[in-house]
């Protein structure tokens, strides 16, 4: 657990004194990650950096576990908090092995021990221990420092990490692939983190808790949906921009807005049933068809029951797509706009159909946040046809 | 040896040329007038060396402390207007130094040493400095993020970081003090600048020139040595020479 308190930093500059961070408060619950989000100048980096005393604060305290930390020693706090920072800060002289040992070897470690720790970390980060450790970081690709990195912070086994826009310098493709990895990391690890970011979506995507700083004032601190749908003022409004309830997109899972109600056929039923079936569930033109262990094959078109006669399976249509009950909304609606369709089957982990998902739902799920928030209006929630 | 290719042809002809040349002053007795001086050469060399050796050993034990001193950020206050007056002590010439010198100390090997000894200091500090104040800050942050103290820090991280920067300015320093070595002859310290100027003022060519060519040679002698202990002690991650 991280807990700031009154944590102030004013910087004497020639144009004279400047706040850069001004009565911080905020606490991060155990084996959660907080980001730290907004413009450049806004005081985030400077107050991550006042908890490992990189930036000395000039009032204020910071509680870790509880504990106050200004009683203790600058080295001995920093030991025991990991530190990744953007530009990655490999040391060049050092094997890759030497780099991720610093921190046992300060802390006095014997060698099998650190030497053993190498090896788990870069199991942990997924990279193959005899092929790099005797390395030195100028032979490794920027992505592969950014996990070393990484591995290097962790190394002690710190229970609060601190990282600067860790990933800011890597290409789109390799950030996302290092933020998924790092996500599954924290999973298993649980470590209380604190995260700077410029990057909104980074943000939605790592943090449990996003801190919204301007002007070295924290605006808002809450969850990312929460964030999203309820931005506490027109700065945070803007900075999270226009598209915002796009982005919460990417928070909610197919699993939270799917509808079990969903008619189908069989391969052995007739086009008959098919056109009973579409007619009694209200579909607008088409119908499901799934095998024997219900998994989605095809659909059946409302024109085809009408002008043909004869079994589904002689009459499918193919499948547009499915999606999986773990996809986030933007696949969904990024699937649905490409396949010009306003509904799609979900299946689950063994391919079975197990509902569906419709635009209709998705924009029901969004809205509902933000009308709750508002003024009493009726809720209209009858209409929902399934299929277009 | 067959001849593939126009460098083994140059190769060829050279080995010819040195062959022929070979002859030639063995011929004209140049050979027998250069053993003549040898006796000479070997002890002057050896005492040629030693200046070199107790100036440039001097110089280094206190150029790099000095340079780190004035690296530390408690005292960056001054270390700029420090290090400008450090530059200033390069511009003035060695055999000026040499002579101050020989005003204050007299003459014989210690004035001899203590103008090489400032004349070799300046580039060693100057470049000790700027390898240590070239060190990425990012690494200086990771390093006390990291849990380093400031001792530690310097090792560790910045030392092997300045080194091959540092070791470029021994090897510079030490090719100053093995070329200035010759003119500490004139205030009385020996070494091949002995045969060098004698053969001047006789104007006897192969006397001055069994002075010169062992100065050239020791002077490229020194250089393999320094370049050898750069490759061997600055780390691999931070050599230009051990990248792979």
């Amino acid at each position: 657990m991280i807990r700031l308190d009154n944590l102030t930093k004013v910087f004497d500059t020639p144009d004279g004194a400047v706040i850069a961070a001004d009565h911080i408060s905020m606490e991060v619950p155990q084996g959660e990650i907080c980001v730290l989000l907004g413009p450049s100048g806004c005081g985030k980096t400077t107050t991550l950096k006042m908890i490992n005393r990189i930036v000395r604060a000039t009032s204020g305290k910071v509680f870790l576990d509880g504990e106050d930390t200004s009683g203790l020693n600058t080295e001995d706090l920093r030991r025991n908090i990991g530190y990744v920072i953007q530009q990655i800060g490999l040391f060049p002289n050092m094997t890759i092995e030497e780099n991720i040992t610093v921190v046992p070897k300060l802390l006095g470690w014997d060698k099998n021990r650190y030497k053993v720790r190498a090896r788990e970390l870069m199991d942990m980060i997924a990279m193959d221990a005899e092929a790099f450790l005797k390395r030195y970081p100028s032979e490794l690709s920027g992505g592969q420092q950014q996990r070393i990195g990484v591995a290097r912070a962790l190394a002690a086994d710190p229970p609060v990490m601190l990282m600067d826009e860790p990933f800011g310098a890597i290409d789109p493709i390799n950030r996302a692939v290092i933020q998924d990895e790092f996500l599954k990391m924290q999973a298993a690890l649980k470590k209380t983190i604190m995260f700077v970011s410029h990057d909104i979506d980074e943000a939605i995507k790592m943090g449990d808790r996003i801190a919204i700083f301007r002007e070295g004032k924290l605006v808002q601190y809450s969850e990312p949906d929460e964030l999203l749908s309820a931005p506490k003022n027109a700065f945070v409004e803007s900075f999270l921009g226009e598209d915002r309830a796009l982005k919460r997109l990417n928070l909610v899972r197919v699993r939270d807005v799917v509808s079990d109600d969903i008619g189908t056929v069989d391969v052995t039923d007739t086009l008959a049933t098919a056109r009973e079936r579409i007619d009694s569930h209200g579909y607008r033109d088409a119908i499901l068809m799934v095998d024997d262990r219900r998994r989605p094959i095809g659909v059946i078109s409302r024109d085809t029951t009408a002008s043909q006669q004869g079994y589904c399976r002689d009459h499918t249509r193919g499948l547009p797509a499915v999606v999986h009950l773990d996809d986030d909304l933007r696949k969904v609606a990024s699937l649905m706009f490409a396949h010009d369709t306003t509904w799609l089957p979900c299946v689950d982990d063994h391919g079975r159909l197990c509902g569906q998902i419709t635009q209709r739902d998705m924009t029901h799920h969004l809205g509902s946040r933000y009308r709750s928030r508002r003024p009493a209006r009726p809720v209209v929630d009858g209409d929902r046809p399934a299929g277009s | 040896m067959p001849i593939r290719s126009l460098s083994s042809a140059l190769k060829l002809g050279a080995v010819i040329l040195i062959f022929l040349a070979g002859v030639w002053a063995q011929a004209s007795g140049l050979v027998d007038d250069f053993l003549f001086y040898w006796p000479d050469v070997k002890y002057l060399s050896v005492q040629h060396l030693w200046l070199t050796l107790i100036s440039g050993s001097l110089a280094i034990i206190v150029a790099v402390p000095l340079g780190i001193l004035l690296s530390r950020p408690s005292i960056s206050k001054w270390a700029e207007s420090l290090m400008q007056l450090l530059n200033i002590g390069t511009t003035i010439p060695t055999l000026a130094v040499l002579a101050l010198s020989m005003s204050f100390l007299g003459i014989g090997t210690l004035p001899a040493v203590f103008g090489l000894f400032v004349a070799t200091l300046l580039p060693i500090a100057r470049n000790t400095y700027v390898g240590l104040r070239s060190v990425s800050p990012a690494l200086m942050e990771a390093a006390a993020g990291l849990g380093m103290s400031p001792m530690q820090r310097l090792l560790r991280v910045e030392l092997p970081n300045a080194l091959y920067v540092i070791f470029a300015g021994i090897r510079t320093a030490l090719a100053i003090n093995i070329g200035t070595v010759p003119l500490a002859f004139l205030i009385g310290a020996g070494g091949l600048g002995e045969l060098i100027f004698t053969g001047i003022d006789l104007y006897d060519t192969v006397m001055m020139l069994s002075g010169a060519i062992p100065t050239a040679l020791l002077a490229v002698g020194v250089d393999i040595v320094v370049a050898l202990i750069t490759f061997l002690i600055v780390p691999r991650g931070v050599n230009p020479g051990r990248q792979r």
